[in-house]
């Protein structure tokens, strides 16, 4: 039972919103303490784990790609390329993406895509471009709610299309387990099981993206309406954007 | 042989750049904890590999603590206003792209041909890392087109990626250090521990109740890891194997895909889960922390009640 103390940190940490990196520390050091490890043998786990997760950092390389673009106007000229398509909504732009991002994940090509190289510089821009083309400029938690919808289709599309890849490391995972286990396992017959859960990811969040761009008209409109806003007119189509979202 | 050494050193001359307009910045208040904080980040990846495990501990703790403690700012980055990106894009149009989509379609490239180029009888890549390597390449084709074409001041590229790793802070580290966290957890068997206690605690006579058990064990458990693939094996082996499987004859092949895809759900719920969740929320500047996990909670969970009535119905044809 001790050993769930650091469980117990990371729980408390994130609620009390002590710095992460804090958190993460305390509870890997606590953790190890109560598995029994000498205070040594805890920094010396801690080192080599974070040494041996180097490759998650590699994301960052590409910011200086993305930086000298953005400087040279990439978003200014996605924004101007949206406003040419009449029929681009937000919805149906993040509905595009989810699509591609999932068709791409499930042949393998996990690395077209990321928060990095596609939210932030392309994909984010079209689809706050393309409710502005509808609703002109749009209030700050408006623009804060679509990027957060933005980035959550890059993950749901990632997700529940990668599986369906045999190569995947989920996939090797498993039959690497169930080898273990005595269940020998073809990695294609565990790609094909995960093709139902792909299409039910697909049909629910098409579902809430299709209904996102009604309800974004909605709120917008009502927003147009008490223009110029007081604030608490403000704060009540902040309080429905977020309801409309969430 | 290219190796993933090589990325990593690309890295640590990356961030090591950064830790140095860092201390060059006097307009930053907390100039030398950001100096501190990325040159040790930079150490990290450019001597991990000969360091031992315990200096790189010890790192690791002054990082946090210099991130924790004393907290990190944002320096002024020498960048373009408004109407200059309005006209460079005027000027550029979808030739801006370029640069953009190189990235993933080389790294494409590069991981489809490379494992096959040998110069010599050795091989060029280190094939197991192929698309990681393919992905550092990719990155320098093309910062080196996009320096070709655009003919920025020299050092744009290294100001601009702090005045990117500026906004994301210490969370750019974040999902490394839970990774860590998650290897802790392993050694010290966090998750066994709450695998007994799901299988003392709740009632599994039935096929559906174990079913449910266990697709809602693996959300949970990969919530509190940050991490399905950690939270497989201990559920798998806890739940689904000895019951699920064992007792009420289900298909092994069937519960443990689609048991794996319910721990993705929990993923979606997860700030454990920082390089999906927090990260994008650093890089999109968004003020609230939990913006993402709560776009992506109403599609989590009916996915995760799906998830359990695929397993019902398929694991007992």
């Amino acid at each position: 039972m001790l050993t769930l103390v650091g469980v117990l940190i990371v729980i408390l940490g994130f609620l009390f919103r002590v710095n992460p990196l804090l958190v993460v520390a305390a509870a890997g050091i606590a953790t190890g303490l109560a598995g029994g490890l000498a205070p040594g043998a805890v920094l010396d786990a801690l080192g080599r784990a974070f040494i041996e997760n180097r490759y998650v950092g590699i994301v960052w390389l590409v910011l200086p790609v993305i930086g000298l673009l953005e400087r040279a106007g990439l978003k200014e000229r996605t924004q101007a390329l949206i406003g040419r398509f009449r029929a681009a909504t937000t919805g149906r732009v993040l509905l595009l993406y989810l699509a591609v991002r999932q068709v791409a994940a499930a042949l393998g090509l996990t690395s077209l895509g990321g928060h990095a190289q596609m939210v932030r510089p392309l994909v984010a821009p079209m689809a706050e471009a393309a409710a502005e083309m509808h609703h002109g400029t749009l209030p700050l938690p408006t623009r804060h709610a679509i990027r957060a919808q933005t980035a959550a289709v890059d993950n749901i599309g990632l997700f529940f299309g990668e599986d369906i890849f045999i190569a995947i490391g989920s996939i090797l995972l498993i039959r690497g387990f169930l080898e273990q286990n005595g269940i020998l396992v073809q990695p294609i017959e565990l790609a094909l099981w995960a093709i139902p859960t792909a299409i039910a990811a697909f049909v629910i969040h098409a579902t809430r993206l299709l209904l996102l761009d009604r309800r974004l008209a909605r709120s917008l409109a009502a927003h147009a309406l008490a223009a110029p806003p007081a604030a608490e007119a403000r704060e009540e189509v902040r309080q429905e954007v977020r309801d409309a979202l969430a | 042989m290219l190796s993933l050494e090589f990325i990593y050193q690309l890295m640590g001359v990356l961030l090591g750049g950064v830790a140095l307009v860092n201390a060059r910045d006097a307009a930053n208040p907390r100039r030398w904890s950001n100096t501190a904080f990325w040159g040790l980040y930079a150490a990290s990846f450019l001597f991990g590999s000969w360091l031992p495990a315990r200096v790189s501990g010890a790192l690791v703790l002054a990082m946090t603590l210099v991130a924790g403690f004393r907290g990190l700012g944002q320096g002024r980055s020498p960048t373009t206003s408004p109407a200059e990106r309005r006209a460079s894009a005027e000027r550029w149009g979808n030739r801006l792209y370029l640069p953009a989509l190189l990235v993933p379609g080389l790294t494409l490239l590069g991981t489809l041909t490379l494992k096959r180029v040998s110069l010599g009888g050795v091989p060029l890549v280190d094939a197991r890392q192929v698309t990681l390597i393919s992905l550092g390449l990719a990155t320098l084709a093309a910062l080196a087109v996009g320096m070709a074409m655009l003919r920025p001041p020299p050092a744009a590229p290294l100001h601009e990626a702090r005045r990117l790793l500026d906004t994301v802070g210490w969370a750019a580290v974040l999902p490394q250090m839970l990774a860590s966290l998650g290897a802790l957890f392993a050694l010290a068997g966090v998750g066994q521990v709450v695998a007994e206690l799901t299988t003392r605690w709740v009632p599994l006579e039935t096929p559906l109740a174990a079913v449910a058990a266990y697709g809602i064990g693996m959300a949970l458990l990969t919530m509190l890891m940050g991490n399905a693939f950690a939270a497989f094996p201990v559920m798998t082996a806890g739940i689904a194997l000895p019951l699920i499987v064992g007792r009420f004859g289900g298909d092994p092949v069937v519960i443990s895909a689609i048991g794996m895809l319910a721990g993705f759900c929990g993923t979606l719920m997860s700030p454990m889960a920082a390089n999906f969740n927090l990260v994008p929320v650093a890089l999109l500047e968004l003020p609230d922390e939990n913006a993402v996990i709560k776009a992506q909670i109403p599609t989590a969970l009916p996915l995760l009640a799906v998830n359990i009535a695929l397993m019902y119905f398929l694991a007992f044809r």
